[in-house]
């Protein structure tokens, strides 16, 4: 909660930094408060669960802490890969302000407790997200990926609004523990449009996480934003919007899961299909970086269906989300690097001879592509084994194999960009250096991948069996 | 039974009206109609809010009401101006136009 107090207070220190003239002292002002807040969060962990704030509409118990320890990691990790994106710009405050904000909307979403807090969540991360999408002004690619990411989330938002609307008429409760409790006493006499609000936020949840047949905005979005800003949208929002099902589904709808279980394993299914092969099929690296970014996101929704609240389906999710969210870093902020230096160039040849021009750079990207793909010694191979154990014991065992089948097509395409790195040539041979900052942030991002890969203990005896 | 009308009216009446609403955000070129479409969808969810709020005789329905209201005016302030500065570089809000983003 702490945690969340900090950084609201930073967004709006930031957007009086105009006024007041510290805009050189910004970044690191951020920076210092993201820190503070992840050590206040840090803090909170030992606290009782059942503490919650503002009448019940926040609840920070022990899956809300984790889930926004790794947001605001991702978030430290990603200002400081930013800093030159943000000099760049006239509107610095106002990017500073925006991001602040989108994150305070995702934390929001790790730790709601009433469906009011969930729907303003969401749209406090998504409103910031729109205008960032398509911050650059002049270019006709990101004005339409902001213009399509605005009108893909208000329709999801109509859905999700719509079902909880539903819910609300059925159960005449937004909080999510009453609705539980509520639909655990009536289970026999729900009327039909209960479970017609069920399937509504089912939907609506999978516009956010992007998973098919949802997720035909992705790649679009992904592609004409500031690679950036795809970068913040395809880890903090992606974590975000996971943690959200998740506290929905593992506590509002457990009761029911006969309900929705089916509908969601046909969701992963088709997202682990349609994921892998497009995005085998894409040349340029942010499309296909969406792409895999559906096929992480069946791969954590599997968790979903696996169980309800068991500490070994906890430990799998966090650690899923920590390693997905650090390999991206990595792959967006060489991707960012990669292409400044091709003159714009964001298809796989930009990586053409990396391995020449900056071997430092190539390691770390070969890191975060293993990891993606899920190769050990790295974090996504335990990642993945985690979530498949998880999901062993459930009667979804032909999820597993199609997954496994999935991965194995992962492979190819991750390794498509690590062969352009190290084997193909490349006419203008000069090395480039990048700028302090970014090395710091991406090194520390592969570091973390390969430490938490070597020790999965760390993050995965978070919750005690 | 809110006034002697059952809740289902109340129930098929914003179905209906999101339904129009949805299959207008799908079938339009016009991005302004758009943008009214998905205003029709949120306010056929306030007009079920708050028929449910009288059923239940229970407040919180339109206090959500309220929420959803001011969201929407963010969301379609943010919406008209990245229309407008679409118009500003193609100087056209067709949709049809905003196809530059593929493989």
């Amino acid at each position: 909660m702490k945690g969340l107090l900090v950084i609201s207070g930073l967004g709006i220190i930031a957007m009086l930094a105009e006024i007041f003239k510290f805009k050189k002292v910004l970044l690191p002002l951020v920076l210092i408060g993201i820190a503070l807040a992840y050590t206040l969060n840090v803090f909170e962990w030992n606290t009782p669960c059942d503490i919650s704030y503002f009448s019940n509409m926040i609840a920070f118990d022990k899956v809300a802490i984790a889930f926004s320890g790794i947001i605001i990691i991702t978030a430290f990790f990603w200002f400081i890969l930013s800093h030159n994106y943000f000099e760049e710009d006239s509107n610095l405050v106002d990017h500073f302000t925006l991001v602040l904000f989108v994150i305070v909307g995702a934390l929001m979403l790790t730790a709601f407790k009433n469906m009011t807090t969930l729907f303003l969540g969401i749209e406090i991360m998504s409103i910031p997200l729109y205008v960032l999408a398509s911050s650059k002004k002049k270019d006709i690619k990101s004005n339409e990926a902001g213009f399509k990411y605005l009108i893909m989330g208000s329709f999801a938002s109509g859905f999700l609004l719509f079902g909880i609307a539903l819910i609300y008429g059925a159960t005449g409760t937004f909080d999510i523990n009453l609705i539980s409790e509520y639909t655990s006493q009536n289970a026999a006499n729900m009327p039909m449009f209960f479970y017609v609000g069920v399937i509504m936020i089912l939907v609506a949840m999978s516009f956010k996480v992007s998973a098919a047949p949802f997720h035909f905005w992705a790649p679009d979005v992904y592609h004409g934003s500031p690679t950036l800003i795809t970068a913040l949208m395809s880890t903090v929002v992606k974590t975000a919007a996971f943690a959200a099902i998740l506290r929905l589904f593992m506590i509002a709808f457990s009761g029911i899961s006969e309900s929705w279980t089916l509908i969601l394993a046909v969701i992963i299914a088709l997202s682990l299909v349609i994921a892998n092969f497009s995005a085998a099929m894409q040349s340029n690296v942010k499309r296909m970086l969406a792409f895999s970014s559906i096929s992480h996101a069946a791969f954590m929704l599997m968790v979903v269906l696996a169980n309800v609240r068991s500490n070994l389906s906890l430990n799998a999710v966090i650690y899923y989300s920590l390693a997905y969210s650090l390999a991206s870093i990595v792959a967006f902020g060489v991707l960012h690097v990669a292409a400044k230096n091709a003159n714009g160039n964001e298809n796989t040849d930009a990586f053409n001879g990396l391995a020449k021009k900056n071997p430092m750079l190539a390691f770390c990207m070969t890191i975060a592509m293993l990891s993606l793909g899920g190769i050990p010694i790295t974090a996504g191979f335990f990642a993945k084994y985690f979530v498949f154990t998880a999901l062993i014991g459930t009667s979804f065992k032909w999820l597993l194999v199609l997954a496994i089948l999935a991965s194995a097509i992962g492979i190819y395409y991750y390794l498509k960009i690590v062969i352009a790195m190290f084997y193909q040539k490349h006419d203008g041979e000069k090395t480039f250096e990048l700028d302090k900052p970014q090395a710091i942030a991406i090194v520390l991002s592969t570091l973390a991948i390969l430490v938490i890969g070597v020790l999965p203990g760390l993050i995965a005896n978070m919750f005690k069996m | 039974m809110i006034n002697g009308i059952s809740i289902n009216y109340y129930i098929l009446l914003s179905a209906v009206l999101f339904i129009i609403g949805a299959v207008g955000v799908m079938a339009r070129r016009n991005s302004i109609i758009i943008f009214m479409c998905i205003e029709l969808m949120l306010n056929a969810v306030n007009l079920l809010l708050v028929s449910f709020s009288v059923l239940h005789n229970d407040a919180s329905g339109q206090v959500f009401v309220f929420f959803i209201m001011a969201v929407a005016a963010a969301e379609v302030a943010v919406g008209l101006a990245i229309l407008s500065m679409i118009y500003r570089n193609i100087k056209s809000i067709d949709t049809d136009l905003l196809s530059n983003l593929k493989n």
